[in-house]
């Protein structure tokens, strides 16, 4: 193992910053994806639900049920597109598409209030599950709610008395923009991660060059940093414009401190990096990458959290992501700008961003060197 | 020491394919080495296992004095190397690809000026070193590339199939480039599948399916080819290939271009038999000569009697 020499190190890094710099179609990739992505997530991508199309079955036909049902309308949630007052119309708007949401409330329902024992039956369409899920929550808490006023109006209930309610903590009003956004600094630092990395040492394969520098004196961990260095650089950028955006133009609230959010966003990229590079070591051409890359980049971001909760994963998948340093920095992220966390609650995905990096940069460079062979 | 390159049953395998099969052979400082054979040869992966970008199987090199399986690091700094893929950055300038070149080798400061300007007045290219590299002709990147390879001195350059794809012009201002490097004291080892290029090397190696089929200076080589060789212009080239390979007296039969090359035993009596055989076939015979053997006639034949086909 030879010393590491700067003046071949500057030299390297030099040419590809020269390189990187040139092509604007790489000066595009590196400064403008990053915001369309971002404007792509936080208002296309949206999960909350707004004027959800329902209609409403009413078979008690009582003042009590109108009631219910003008407080459905009344959230905003809801937007009660037909009313009827037999099961099985409420069946034939869910199959023809008329409405996502069916809200039948049952005979007796004035008794059943009145006992404390209400309840409506919410019918979603499956095929949009997640509307569906969302829109059922909301549903019961309209109901017990409704239950408990109705219940301390007509004096069954003292007022003040047990007042059940769910609150989302750091994002009260439960708006997804506030939740994805931090997201994005995870799925799209890693792309450009994989992607600027794999195709430097790859392009160069595939011209030729990469055999001229290998017989030059350089040697592989000049090689390595001279590639990854402008990659990071990259990476901190974007992350820096991303954030700047997300605070600025999104009003996320940036309840925690930068100091806590780099360390991570350094071992973050490192990650990506060494992924990237154990992908060049595996692909001899450029479409080979690209097709490895996506390969390993969605299931990455799948089992990360970002969009589908890590809790609600098969036992085995929630296992499997902690290897995902996706997850690890969608906490980190989420928990840094949302509740404000700093370095103590958030060791252990440090510690799992750390192991991971320096796990594959390992295997990188055995794997690089190995390469050459 | 004079023996710039030390070659001792060298080997590749990839796989079951063996690349190389025990090479042997030597090259001695000034001197300019070709490596002659067709694509697929085992040319390419003899120069990646001296220059150390392939680990030898089996067998042993040195280089400038270093051996290639413990001491690449030494062997790195005496070498320049220039690929037959061109392999300078189209998208960097020519002042910033000799930078490169110059930081990766530890040129610098006024040797780095000094060698930068050698560079751009050997290539042509002083009045153009803020051009993009891919503006220039193949001619001109080719010359740069070299230039770029030998900025650190090399005692030893490894030249891989340089001049493919470059107009003879080109290829002839490249070798006496080549010839001035040699008359300099630098070896110069060089690979090629153009016979007449072969032709301007000290001493040439022929090799075919990793082995290694004669040795010698290009003279000696087509001296020492005892068969007689005809020439034959005709009016169906294919068809007279056919009919005079079942010629008695004929060795071979091969396609050089419009013409054909007629290996055969006795020079006294194969005239008549070749004539014989194109009148039975009804082709036309407008001229028959005996004709010194060309390197690709020496090629031909070697790899005839070693009993295997030529491949590429």
């Amino acid at each position: 193992m030879r010393a590491l020499s700067l003046h071949r190190l500057r030299a390297l890094l030099k040419k590809e910053l020269r390189q990187m710099l040139r092509d604007p179609r790489m000066k595009a990739v590196i400064f403008v994806t990053p915001i369309f992505q971002l404007m792509i997530f936080g208002y296309a991508v949206n999960t909350d639900i707004r004027n959800t199309a329902t209609y409403v079955v009413d078979l008690d036909k009582s003042a009590a049920s109108r009631e219910l049902i003008e407080v459905f309308a009344a959230t905003g949630y809801f937007d009660v597109v037909g009313h009827s007052d037999r099961s099985t119309d409420l069946d034939r708007a869910l199959d023809n598409g008329d409405a996502v949401v069916g809200i039948e409330i049952p005979a007796g329902f004035t008794s059943d209030v009145a006992r404390g024992t209400a309840t409506v039956q919410v019918l979603v369409d499956g095929t949009n599950s997640n509307t569906g899920t969302v829109a059922q929550g909301y549903a019961v808490q309209i109901v017990r709610r409704y239950a408990t006023s109705y219940m301390q109006r007509t004096g069954m209930l003292p007022p003040g008395g047990v007042d059940l309610r769910t609150r989302a903590w750091y994002n009260p009003e439960l708006e997804s923009q506030v939740y994805n956004v931090p997201g994005v600094i995870g799925v799209l630092v890693m792309l450009m991660g994989l992607l600027l990395t794999s195709l430097a040492v790859v392009r160069e394969r595939e011209l030729g060059t990469l055999d001229q520098l290998m017989v030059s004196p350089l040697s592989t961990t000049e090689l390595i940093l001279g590639k990854t260095i402008p990659v990071m650089l990259v990476g901190l950028i974007q992350i820096t414009l991303i954030s700047a955006v997300a605070i600025l133009w999104f009003k996320i609230p940036m309840r925690g401190s930068v100091l806590v959010l780099l360390p991570a966003a350094l071992l973050y990229i490192l990650a990506g990096i060494a992924l990237g590079l154990i992908i060049s070591t595996i692909s001899k051409t450029q479409q080979e990458a690209f097709m490895v890359m996506f390969m390993v980049l969605f299931p990455l971001v799948l089992l990360s959290g970002f969009m589908f909760p890590v809790d609600s994963m098969a036992e085995f998948f929630r296992w499997l992501s902690l290897l995902n340093p996706i997850r690890h920095v969608v906490e980190i992220v989420r928990a840094i700008f949302l509740k404000g966390e700093g370095l103590a609650g958030l060791w252990h995905q440090y510690v799992a961003l750390a192991a991971i990096a320096t796990g594959a940069l390992i295997v990188a460079m055995v794997r690089l060197r190995r390469s050459t062979d | 020491m004079s023996e710039a390159v030390h070659v001792s049953e060298l080997t590749r395998k990839f796989g079951d394919f063996v690349a190389v099969d025990r090479v042997t052979f030597d090259v001695s400082q000034g001197e300019i080495f070709g490596f002659l054979g067709p694509n697929g040869a085992g040319k390419t992966t003899t120069i990646k296992m001296l220059t150390g970008l392939l680990r030898p199987t089996s067998g042993s090199a040195r280089v400038a004095g270093f051996d290639v399986n413990r001491e690449i690091p030494q062997i790195k700094t005496r070498i320049g190397y220039m690929s037959q893929l061109f392999s300078l950055y189209s998208d960097l300038t020519v002042d910033e690809n000799i930078q490169l070149f110059g930081g990766l080798y530890g040129v610098t400061g006024p040797r780095f000026v000094e060698r930068r300007d050698w560079v751009l007045r050997m290539a042509d290219l002083s009045n153009e070193r803020r051009r993009l590299t891919a503006e220039l002709s193949l001619g001109f990147k080719q010359r740069l590339a070299l230039g770029c390879a030998v900025i650190h001195e090399p005692p030893i350059l490894f030249l891989d199939e340089p001049t493919s794809g470059v107009d003879p012009i080109a290829r002839r201002a490249f070798w006496d480039l080549i010839y001035d490097f040699a008359a300099a004291g630098t070896t110069v080892f060089v690979s090629t599948h153009y016979m007449e290029e072969a032709e301007y090397c000290h001493r040439l190696a022929l090799m075919n399916r990793g082995k290694l089929i004669a040795m010698d200076r290009p003279v000696a080589l087509k001296q020492a080819l005892d068969e007689p060789i005809l020439r034959l212009e005709t009016d169906n080239t294919p068809e007279a290939v056919e009919a005079l390979q079942k010629t008695p007296g004929v060795i071979d039969a091969a396609m050089f271009g419009r013409a054909v090359h007629i290996t055969v035993t006795d020079e006294s009596t194969a005239p008549d038999a070749v004539r014989a055989t194109l009148a039975a076939a009804g082709r036309t015979c407008e001229s028959l000569e005996r004709i010194t053997p060309s390197l690709e006639d020496v090629f031909v034949s070697l790899v005839r009697r070693e009993g295997g086909a030529v491949i590429g």
